[in-house]
């Protein structure tokens, strides 16, 4: 690859859209006809595809997940994905793609409904993990990958590269698991559902037909993100950051914003409510698909059984203050691989960030990632050697 | 890479093709090592973040933990490797005697080093002195050390003894990881470093 295209490409991201025809039978029974899903790539495929990597997004991500795009917004994880970074655009040829059912361009609640010329609205089908991974295998297909250098996801995402790793065990050479869990815990499905309540109970909610109403669930979809961002954060990283500090410098005993941690999540809802105009049904399955994903439960709810196939060899992280998914629910999942005795290292990261501590920089968190990249870059290399015929 | 004498000793313990769980793998030298030249795999655990990385960087699996609160019996059932092997680290953790029991329910024999306490050099320490012995073996003060449960040669067989542990093998060892004849006669005088494996008794 020329140092132009470099350039060009870690300037600006384009993203494009694979058009699938083939009918996706999901989980749920319900069947989508055909879809289509946005993406964006980065770095360069080489000529036996054997460096790409899929990055799996987590609830309200989406595709562009590295460098900037044409308004001039930076990826995601832009910090860990590009030219010389932990995943080294350089070398590997990085995808990332928009879920089904989300609202950044992939076939979602917001696209219209071939049978009804209307926007499916609460009508698009609940998703699962499984849907998505079999959407993104025709992706893997349709840009030439015989199997994935490496799948990588954090949160839900994490979740999704478990999927893969149990459904296509044979498309996937490695398997990065970032701050998932096997399965929500009653606590975790509690939060998602007093989410969805308040969404629902937005008058502006019409039911989910909103967009035909010509109106947003703003409150609902605000209240959800206050309460889904809480769970993000840490005590210590909340007390660290605001404290009891107050707004205007003393108590009004009133209901207005007093304490600044107040200001900042009524901030982080209507941001995302209104600026980054999230599509509430999409938020609604999200959080769906999130509660349904248990890929033990078809193996008598042992982990260890589910994994059994899985072929992949694993890196798994966890952040001691991530009260989210805990370091004792990735232990279960390093637990199930080592019952297999399969090839896997885990890394518990101390930072105080919560569960966002997988977005953000951490020395620890950078050095076990980037040594691990490396290890695939060089078993790529060694491949390659070998293969060449002398 | 250099191979002290202590991990040749080890080797040396070790059948090829078995099953091997190294705690406080390091930066997972013993590991590759055995990898290398008895084609054993198995796994490395270690607590360090910068060893993690160095471990990951050397091709092993490694399993960053605690080697306190019965960790490896979270992780591990019983009898799952041929060897588990902890090279100086039994005087760190919490309580030595049940990480012992631990570690040969998990795996048939364990192979373990340490230092040794009743090295006549630490003996005259504290009675010539009257302080704590600081050898190049032990190179702390009393109040940094992380070695929060030394013991002699003698100490650790007592052990053995009141649990039923069989000693299979024992090896002595100064600083420099050689052994001379001395060390032989009267290995809780002069030996430095200690190498035992050992089995539950049948």
């Amino acid at each position: 690859m020329s140092s132009a295209t470099q350039q060009e490409n870690s300037a600006i991201t384009t993203p494009q859209i694979l058009k699938v025809d083939t009918p996706l039978e999901t989980e749920s029974g319900a069947v989508l006809p055909g879809y289509e899903l946005v993406y964006e790539t980065y770095g360069e495929l080489n000529e036996d595809a054997s460096n790409a990597i899929l990055i799996c997004h987590a609830l309200s991500g989406d595709h562009h997940v590295a460098g900037i795009d044409a308004d001039g917004k930076p990826g995601w994880w832009d910090g860990y994905i590009g030219p010389g970074k932990t995943i080294d655009t350089n070398r590997f040829f990085v995808v990332c793609s928009n879920n089904l059912g989300g609202c950044r361009g992939s076939t979602g609640p917001t696209t219209i409904n071939p049978n009804t010329g209307k926007v499916y609205g609460p009508d698009f089908p609940i998703m699962t993990c499984r849907d998505w991974v079999n959407s993104q295998n025709e992706l893997r297909k349709h840009l030439g990958i015989e199997k994935w250098a490496a799948l990588v996801g954090g949160s839900m995402g994490g979740m999704q590269v478990l999927q893969w790793a149990i459904d296509y065990p044979d498309k996937l050479e490695h398997a990065v698991v970032i701050a998932a869990a096997p399965k929500l815990s009653a606590q975790n499905i509690a939060f998602n559902e007093v989410a969805r309540q308040a969404i629902m109970s937005d008058p502006d909610f019409h039911d989910g037909r909103f967009i035909e109403h010509g109106t947003t669930p703003k409150r609902g979809l605000a209240l959800a993100r206050m309460l889904g961002h809480l769970t993000y954060l840490s005590d210590d990283m909340m007390g660290t950051k605001f404290g009891r500090e107050l707004r205007e410098g003393k108590l009004q005993y009133n209901f207005d914003v007093e304490f600044q941690v107040e200001s900042y999540l009524r901030y982080q809802g209507e941001k995302f409510a209104t600026k980054q105009n999230f599509d509430a049904n999409t938020y609604l399955l999200m959080t769906k698909a999130l509660d349904y994903f248990d890929p033990a439960a078809e193996y008598d709810h042992d982990l260890t059984r589910a994994l059994a196939n899985a072929t992949a060899k694993f890196l798994v992280i966890s952040f001691t203050s991530d009260w989210r998914f805990s370091p004792e629910r990735s232990h279960e999942i390093v637990k199930a691989l080592l019952d297999n005795d399969a090839d896997v290292s885990y890394a518990e990261i101390t930072s105080e960030h919560g569960h966002d501590a997988f977005l953000l920089p951490n020395p620890h968190y950078e050095g076990v990632f980037k040594s691990y990249m490396n290890r695939i870059l060089t078993e790529l290399e060694s491949a390659q050697t070998n293969a060449k015929p002398s | 890479m250099h191979i002290s004498p202590e991990f040749k000793l080890i080797s040396d313990w070790i059948t090829p093709n078995s099953r091997v769980l190294d705690l406080g793998c390091g930066d997972g030298r013993l590991l590759t090592h055995l990898i290398n030249t008895h084609q054993i795999s198995g796994y490395g655990m270690e607590l360090d973040p910068d060893k993690i990385i160095q471990a990951i960087d050397a091709n092993i699996n490694v399993i960053q933990s605690n080697l306190n609160n019965h960790d490896i019996c979270h992780y591990f059932d019983e009898d799952s490797f041929d060897y588990v092997i902890m090279t100086q680290a039994l005087q760190v953790v919490k309580r030595p005697d049940e990480l012992l029991d631990d570690m040969l329910a998990i795996g048939k024999q364990s192979i373990i080093t340490f230092p040794n306490f009743g090295h006549w050099k630490m003996r005259a320490q504290l009675l010539f002195k009257g302080r704590m012995p600081e050898t190049k073996t032990l190179p702390y003060h009393w109040y940094d050390t992380p070695n929060i449960h030394l013991c002699t040669f003698n100490d650790f067989e007592d052990l053995c003894e009141a649990k039923g542990i069989e000693v299979v093998e024992r090896a002595v060892v100064n600083a420099e990881h050689r052994s001379t004849l001395g060390m032989k006669i009267a290995p809780n005088l002069l030996g430095e470093i200690a190498l035992y494996k050992v089995q539950k008794k049948a």
